[in-house]
């Protein structure tokens, strides 16, 4: 494997055995029923398997998420507080997987991170800068592309209100949750587009049923696995 | 190269650098009595005290989870938290911000323990330069003597422990402090530090801070409008 950047320090990527496979998309997009499905497909297929995600670390999650209850996190802090929590999760769960040979699942990964600063008005440069120092390039990024409407249905599907972060409130693209949530998801996706080539996504179209969705990804993981090419 | 710029504000940014045990800290206190007493808008930041991240730090440290790479990135997290909400706003709001230990403690802390330099420096681009940088000097020797004389107990950190320089507390916290002394050497010219001489009496040290805020900055211009 390979880092974007220098690395971390004293990591070795020759010794990453491992694969790394990134599932990005918005909430609602179906990520974690995908990242489910394919856990099980793995697993019982016999790969040893751990899944990761944004705000698990052991870190900072918690201080994290409390920090977003209340209405002072400003957006550098934001970040920082973000990469923070990836890099832990970096150093204590991916790395050592990858170097025993585990197939890791993220759930996320720095794209997200980096879309909805940039939609928040931040330098891009400075938080890719932060990133490709430290960031593993991924054996495969699939990105499930979903229309803002149906993220909607989807998410109240899951829970009977809009998420403030998710709706991009804190920017105050419209006081009403509603519009906000669909503008600041059209940005989100419009910086998604434009990161696609740059870091090489496989862009997975998520307006379907989640089991089209998985054959999809199942296959393209197969080829992963047999180090072919997974691109389109 | 990443560059820092300085700020465009009404406001002035002075930062204190320092070894532990090199006075700054009292020496910033009483430039900010000064301050106070004679009615200028002034205020007051350190290091490591954001509400929102603080415990984050703490159990980081207290739990030994910190590598080089979290340990940066935590104290950038508790730094972008004071600079958004409370060190950018004085500056745009025409105020004399006092900053006990500004970036590049950061600069020097993670540099020594192996964190890339530019990378670094990247991570803290968002803030401004400050107007002046007292870096009150001292042989590393004298300050960890004035520190270890109590003969404190270090924290783990406190002392470079995460460095393994060595297995006795005392000696880690000698040569990690040495190392420091190197870092913030090297940044002095790049930076523009002006060095106070740190091993003068206290109120000596103060007189010279005093006279060359007076020449740098238009105090009148700071004052509280009665």
């Amino acid at each position: 494997m390979k880092f974007y950047g220098k690395g971390l320090p004293k990591c070795k990527p020759e010794e990453l055995t491992g694969k790394l496979i990134v599932i990005e998309g918005a909430d609602g997009s179906g990520r974690s029923t995908q990242i489910r499905l394919l856990t099980d497909w793995l697993e019982s297929s016999g790969h040893a398997t751990i899944n990761v995600g944004l705000k698990r670390s052991n870190l900072v999650s918690t201080e994290l998420e409390q920090a977003m209850q209340g209405n002072t996190l400003s957006p550098i802090t934001l970040s920082l507080f973000y990469a923070t929590d990836f890099a832990d999760q970096l150093e204590n769960n991916i790395i050592p997987a990858l170097k025993a040979g585990f197939i890791v699942l993220a759930d996320r990964y720095i794209y997200t991170l980096m879309a909805r600063d940039n939609v928040r008005g931040g330098d891009p440069e400075w938080l890719k800068n932060i990133y490709s120092a430290i960031a593993l390039i991924p054996d495969a990024v699939f990105y499930l592309n979903v229309s803002p409407r149906f993220l909607i249905e989807r998410n109240f599907q899951k829970q009977t209100n809009l998420d403030y972060w998710e709706s991009g409130m804190d920017i105050r693209l419209s006081r009403d949750i509603f519009d906000s949530f669909i503008k600041f998801q059209r940005k989100i996706k419009n910086e998604f587009s434009k990161m696609q080539k740059e870091y090489d996504f496989a862009v997975i179209n998520g307006n379907r049923s989640p089991r089209a969705i998985f054959m999809d990804l199942q296959k393209k993981i197969e080829n992963v696995l047999e180090k072919k090419s997974y691109a389109k | 190269m990443v560059n820092i710029t300085r700020h465009n504000t009404p406001g002035r940014l002075i930062a204190v650098e320092g070894l532990d045990g090199s006075g700054k800290s009292t020496q910033i206190y009483l430039l900010k009595r000064w301050l106070e007493v004679e009615n200028y808008k002034v205020s007051f930041t350190e290091w490591n005290s954001s509400f929102l991240v603080k415990n984050a730090t703490k159990k980081g440290k207290k739990r030994q989870l910190l590598t080089p790479t979290t340990f940066s990135l935590i104290h950038c997290t508790d730094f972008a938290d004071r600079y958004e909400r409370q060190i950018w706003p004085l500056l745009r709001a025409g105020y004399i911000v006092l900053a006990d230990r500004y970036i590049f403690t950061a600069f020097a802390r993670d540099v020594v323990r192996g964190c890339d330099p530019e990378w670094v420096k990247n991570n803290y681009s968002f803030a401004t330069l400050p107007d002046i940088i007292f870096y009150f000097k001292i042989d590393p020797e004298i300050a960890v003597n004035r520190i270890l004389d109590g003969r404190p107990k270090l924290k783990y950190h406190e002392a470079g422990m995460d460095l393994n320089l060595s297995s006795d507390p005392y000696e880690s916290f000698r040569i990690f402090q040495g190392k420091i002394y190197e870092a913030y050497d090297k940044m002095a010219n790049d930076f523009d530090f002006t060095i106070i001489d740190a091993t003068l009496l206290v109120d000596k040290q103060q007189q010279i801070v005093r006279q060359l805020l007076r020449e740098q900055i238009d105090l009148p211009a700071f004052k509280i409008k009665k």
